[in-house]
């Protein structure tokens, strides 16, 4: 299958690997996928204020996966949660240029970053309610 | 070394420069119809086909009259499958088979039911083989043909050939065996073996593609097959259609090749793998072999890199021209059939990719190989969020996992 050049590069180069303190407060963390289908991805945010100040990523996954993860965690530094949460799969599609079948791909990407802001959301609102 | 490497034997082969010598004339000077009797061009066409079914037919153990050319193995187990059926149907309708057999067979199985066969299919065990006695246990009065292969394309895993063979005798019950990968490779011979039916693809055997033959026993019992192929009644009417001369003599003369270098070749073969395997397994943990340890072809090696997708391992061996055990490069996310009928969960499915090694595979090309796989595997491990909950001591199969 022929990937495109911005999937090739974001799989030889992936930006943002790593993990955050999934226990840190100001650190959320959305896992998404199961190793049965193919696909796991972990999206880390930390964040201040409601800024994502870093944002982190490891996906078990094919290349379009990688990339779909990799290209997220750049898209969401820096942006609000409200602006993180607007980011749509069809961006990364256009973006990765995806042939259809890899579309889940970008939809798991997604769905991280909903995850993650989801999970830290749950773990401030707790917090401050107890 | 040329990239990329080519490492997937069972896949194919490259033509052997002796058989492409060998066939070269057949194109332009002898092109005789070997049918054509009454001329010499059709004769030097026969004597060259003769020539060819002897080396075919020694490389198997098995008298020149019982080989009946085909276009290759798919062919060859479609006439072998089909012609039973339709010949024994008054001797009963049920057949024995592998679920870890090639699509050839699994596909003209369920072709078969469609038409009222009924078909057992056996699970093989954890390691992919099946046993005498789960065999002899499927066995019905009105079983006529026990389908087996005898090496695996996929794992390389070994049949206990020799066995089934003597069960299916003395039941007398036909026994199909799927020769592709196996002849040529390691020793077979259809008499101390008890095959009834054997398929052979040259372009497994560094011969050409598009040509094979199947053997077809003809004491002991003499097996009897409706043709699908009607025509001119070639091959004793088994198999009508102008002889593809060129193509049966390069599949005379790999089979010759193939015969005379069988030991030379397996144990390069095994050294090549032993080699690539070693080194591997030195410098990377998580690591299984899939399929049977011993009893498997010496030239492959199915191995499968736990917390690793199979496909971004494939774009990270880019340099290696190697199967992926999963077929998400061809857009289903099916896991390999075979490695499911032998329970391999499906993420080791996933992540499973098939080395092949044989005649023209250098220590080099293995050093390169397995030093790219080291570090294709170590880098997607890195990015792998599996293997971090590994390494921390999370139990994988406890995780409550949100499919998708």
């Amino acid at each position: 299958m022929a990937y495109s050049d911005k999937v090739l590069d974001h799989y030889n180069n992936p930006r943002n690997v790593g993990s955050l303190d999934k226990s840190s407060q100001d650190v959320g963390t959305g896992i998404v996928g199961a190793p049965e289908c193919g696909d796991v991805m972990k999206l880390q945010i930390q964040v201040e204020g409601d800024r994502i100040v870093d944002a982190k990523f490891k996906t078990f996954g094919c290349g379009s996966a990688i990339a779909s993860s990799s290209l997220a965690t750049e898209w969401i530094r820096g942006k609000t949660l409200d602006e993180a949460m607007a980011i749509t799969n069809t961006e990364i599609v256009q973006e990765l240029s995806l042939p259809p079948v890899k579309i889940h791909c970008s939809v798991l990407a997604e769905d991280a970053i909903k995850a993650a802001v989801s999970d830290f959301k749950t773990k401030n609102d707790s917090e401050s309610g107890s | 070394m040329k990239t990329p490497i080519y490492l997937d034997y069972q896949a194919t082969t490259p033509c052997d420069p002796r058989v492409f010598e060998a066939m070269a004339p057949y194109f332009t000077e002898i092109y005789g119809n070997a049918a054509s009797r009454s001329h010499a061009y059709g004769w030097s066409a026969e004597t060259a086909v003769d020539e060819a079914r002897r080396q075919c037919a020694a490389l198997i153990g098995a008298h020149e009259k019982e080989i009946v050319f085909t276009s290759g193995s798919t062919e060859a187990l479609n006439l072998a499958m089909k012609g039973v059926v339709e010949m024994y149907a008054s001797k009963g309708k049920h057949i024995v088979t592998s679920l870890a057999e090639h699509k050839a067979v699994l596909d003209t199985a369920k072709h078969l039911e469609k038409q009222g066969c009924e078909v057992t299919y056996l699970a093989p065990g954890p390691d992919g083989r099946h046993s005498i006695e789960q065999i002899e246990g499927a066995l019905r009065d009105d079983t006529i043909m026990v389908a087996i292969m005898w090496a695996n394309n996929e794992i390389g895993v070994l049949q206990p050939v020799r066995e089934i063979g003597r069960l299916c005798k003395e039941r007398g019950i036909l026994f199909l065996c799927d020769g592709t990968q196996a002849a040529g490779k390691i020793p077979v011979d259809v008499e101390a073996d008890g095959v009834d039916l054997l398929c052979v693809s040259a372009h497994k055997i560094y011969g050409p593609k598009g040509v094979g033959f199947l053997y077809v026993r003809r004491k002991n019992p003499r097996v009897r097959l409706v043709a699908q192929m009607d025509g001119g009644g070639h091959e004793r009417g088994m198999r009508s259609g102008t002889l593809n001369v060129p193509g049966i003599v390069g599949l005379g003369k790999a089979a010759e090749v193939a015969r005379e270098d069988l030991e030379k070749d397996a144990a390069h073969s095994l050294a090549m793998r032993e080699r690539f395997e070693k080194r591997v397994f030195a410098a990377l943990d998580h690591v299984h072999i899939n399929g049977d340890e011993d009893e498997r072809l010496p030239g492959c090696s199915n191995l499968s890199f736990a917390y690793v997708e199979g496909e971004s391992l494939i774009m990270g061996i880019k340099d290696l021209a190697v199967s992926s055990g999963s077929a998400c490069t061809s857009a289903s996310l099916e896991p390999s059939h075979v490695l499911q009928s032998m329970g391999v969960g499906d993420e080791l499915a996933h992540s499973s990719i098939r080395f092949g090694f044989g005649r023209f595979t250098t220590e080099d090309e293995v050093d390169f190989a397995a030093d790219q796989v080291i570090a294709a595997v170590s880098k997607l491990r890195e990015l792998s969020p599996l293997y971090e909950m590994v390494q921390e001591g999370v139990d994988l199969s406890t995780v409550n996992w949100t499919g998708h």
